[in-house]
């Protein structure tokens, strides 16, 4: 067993998901699968090999900077739940 | 027993590209909200963030800039966390492997007691990496909920953090300071702190004299260099005070309040600091090529410390002027600009003013306009709430006031007319001299005149000098300045008068 069940819903807080007890557990179960074929893999000699940051071996590409989009306030808007003078309204946050 | 105080900085530059770090949208300040959120900044599904190239070179400049070492490998990482103006739940920024590492900035520290000394130091950069900034919350009357404006989400920002070799609030705003100049004097940053596009946060903690270093808070989102040093001060007596009580240092988050003049900690949020950085699966690795860093090298301009070392070499002015004149590049190059026209070989351009033979004259022409810039010109600046750039009078017109001064046509006075002249309404320094009646009367003839005329009218006062009153010397020269309307040139004058008075 690579996890607790207290690690889960850690995960799962600062994702924001809530779980019941019973998902909990089966994510448990299916983490815990993946954490194993993480240590399978670990134990592979991998002396002297860069570590890659993404699975294809290829460079970022570049843009140039000029601005190309133009505004589509009002398109993006129409789907929003709640605006107002320009705005994208959300429940309160309070620092 | 000793405290000792350790400050780190780490300061977001807001990059001066037009379009986002991520995506074609603009970045200009101050359009109606969401205007410029294009569907990469809302974070709508399945949209894929494209690298800036123009985010890139800077972030290359400033590291060549602090002599660092450029990546050629850089990854960029999902730092996750929950917030309404962040849409996507993450920000991309860089993690352990940053485009920028290792470099040093050189700073001048004026220390705030009066009696101490200024002096130079050698600050340590960390490192410097790209991230993209968030959106705006807006806690305003929006019925109990918050509005959101994402025009500043996605805009590129570059974050310099020092290492903690600061150990005083004077230091702490030096290192700023010479920051936000250097940034702007390579062209990467606005430096506009009002508008956010330079904002500091210090790290501050203290510790006995030799003890090991103590816990730290850090002060956020700082955007006025005075604001950081009261900050700073406050936070500092706090710490000291709350350990001399026996009181233990939680770190902590905190804010600044310039109302009160304290400091205060936010809400420590639970799990506030699990990021669970990753590199990013939408990004690929960014490569800098040799050739690309040559390239940006190459538009990298002569650097402060280098002209500052210059300035006092070359020109043999003092510490205190070369770091004035190198405050900003506009001051620098207007300096240059008028030490030019005052020139009179003609290859000294200000691009290529690194000669050497004409030292003595260029360095008496260099002491005065260096005099004029940071005095006269500065204090008009200021009063009319002016930039550099936006100065009235051309190097040129400086120049050739300056260079009337050096051949004696007017008195350092009769040059503050022509220069308030200047100011308001233009021209250039000779027909003003013209029209002002301001050249000086450099005919000995007629001076002699003048002071035997002054000697004969005021006998007494003669006599008395010779008995010995030096004192009444300026009394005789106030005189003899109000007969000739002040134009007598003052060298000769004193000299006249001297000889006249000895009898």
């Amino acid at each position: 067993m690579f996890l607790a069940n207290a690690d889960v819903r850690k995960v799962a807080r600062l994702a924001r998901l809530a779980m019941d007890e019973t998902e909990i557990e089966a994510a448990r179960t299916q983490l815990s699968g993946i954490f194993a074929l993480i240590a399978e893999m670990q134990a592979v000699d991998t002396q002297g090999i860069a570590p890659m940051s993404h699975a294809q071996d290829v460079a970022q590409r570049l843009r140039e900077d000029i601005v190309t989009e133009a505004n589509q306030r009002e398109l993006f808007q129409s789907i929003a739940p709640q605006v107002e003078a320009g705005l994208y309204l959300v429940p309160q946050v309070i620092e | 027993m000793q405290w000792e105080i350790v400050i780190g900085l780490e300061v977001h530059a807001q990059l001066s590209t037009s379009s986002k770090i991520f995506s074609g949208a603009s970045t200009a300040f101050g359009a109606e909200p969401n205007t410029q959120a294009d569907a990469v900044s809302i974070a709508l599904p399945g949209v894929l963030p494209v690298l800036n190239k123009g985010a890139v070179e800077r972030a290359i400049k400033f590291g060549l800039a602090v002599g660092a070492h450029i990546a050629p490998h850089s990854v960029f990482a999902r730092k996750n966390y929950f917030y309404p103006d962040l849409p996507k739940g993450y920000q991309i920024s860089q993690f352990d492997l940053p485009v920028v590492g290792q470099g040093a900035l050189t700073i001048q520290v004026e220390p705030l007691s009066g009696n101490a000394k200024p002096y130079e130091k050698v600050v340590r950069i960390t490192r410097a990496h790209l991230e993209e900034d968030a959106g705006k919350s807006l806690h305003g009357d929006f019925h109990g909920m918050t509005g959101i404006d994402l025009n500043r989400a996605g805009t590129p920002l570059l974050e310099i953090v020092s290492e903690p070799d600061m150990c005083s609030a004077a230091e702490a705003v030096a290192y700023a300071k010479a920051l936000h100049s250097l940034v702007r004097w390579i062209g990467i940053c606005d430096g506009n702190m009002q508008e956010g596009s330079f904002r500091c946060d210090v790290n501050v903690s203290v510790r006995k004299t030799g003890a090991p270093l103590g816990t730290r808070r850090e002060i956020k989102n700082l955007n006025s260099f005075k604001f950081m040093q009261q900050a700073i001060d406050y936070e500092v007596q706090w710490q000291i005070g709350t350990l001399e009580n026996g009181g233990k240092i939680q770190q902590a988050t905190i804010l600044f309040n310039p109302d009160t003049g304290t400091t205060h900690a936010m809400r420590s949020k639970e799990d506030a600091h699990d990021y669970r950085y990753f590199p990013d699966p939408d990004l690929l690795p960014l490569d800098i090529t040799p050739a690309m860093l040559e390239q940006v090298r190459a538009t990298l301009p002569e650097l402060p410390q280098a002209r500052r070392e210059r300035y006092t070499s070359e020109y043999a002015l003092s510490a205190y002027d070369a770091n004035s004149l190198t405050a900003s590049r506009e001051m620098a190059d207007f300096f240059e600009a008028v030490l030019a026209e005052m020139s009179p070989s003609p290859q000294s351009s200000p691009a290529s003013g690194r000669g050497g033979e004409r030292e003595n004259q260029s360095s008496t022409s260099a002491k005065m306009c260096a005099n004029w810039l940071i005095g006269e010109v500065s204090a008009q600046l200021n009063r009319d709430g002016l930039e550099m750039t936006q100065c009235p009078i051309t190097p040129q017109q400086l120049g050739g006031m300056l260079q009337r001064i050096a051949d004696s046509t007017i008195s350092n006075a009769g040059a503050k007319d022509v220069f308030r002249a200047m100011w308001s309404e233009g021209g250039d320094a000779d027909a003003i001299i013209e029209a002002k009646g301001l050249k000086q009367v450099s005919d000995s003839g007629a001076i002699e005149a003048l002071v035997d005329e002054i000697i004969a009218a005021n006998a007494d006062k003669v006599t008395e000098y010779r008995s010995g009153k030096d004192k009444l010397f300026g009394f005789f020269v106030g005189l003899a300045m109000k007969a000739s309307k002040g134009k007598a040139n003052p060298a000769q004058l004193n000299e006249i008068l001297k000889r006249k008075l000895s009898g």
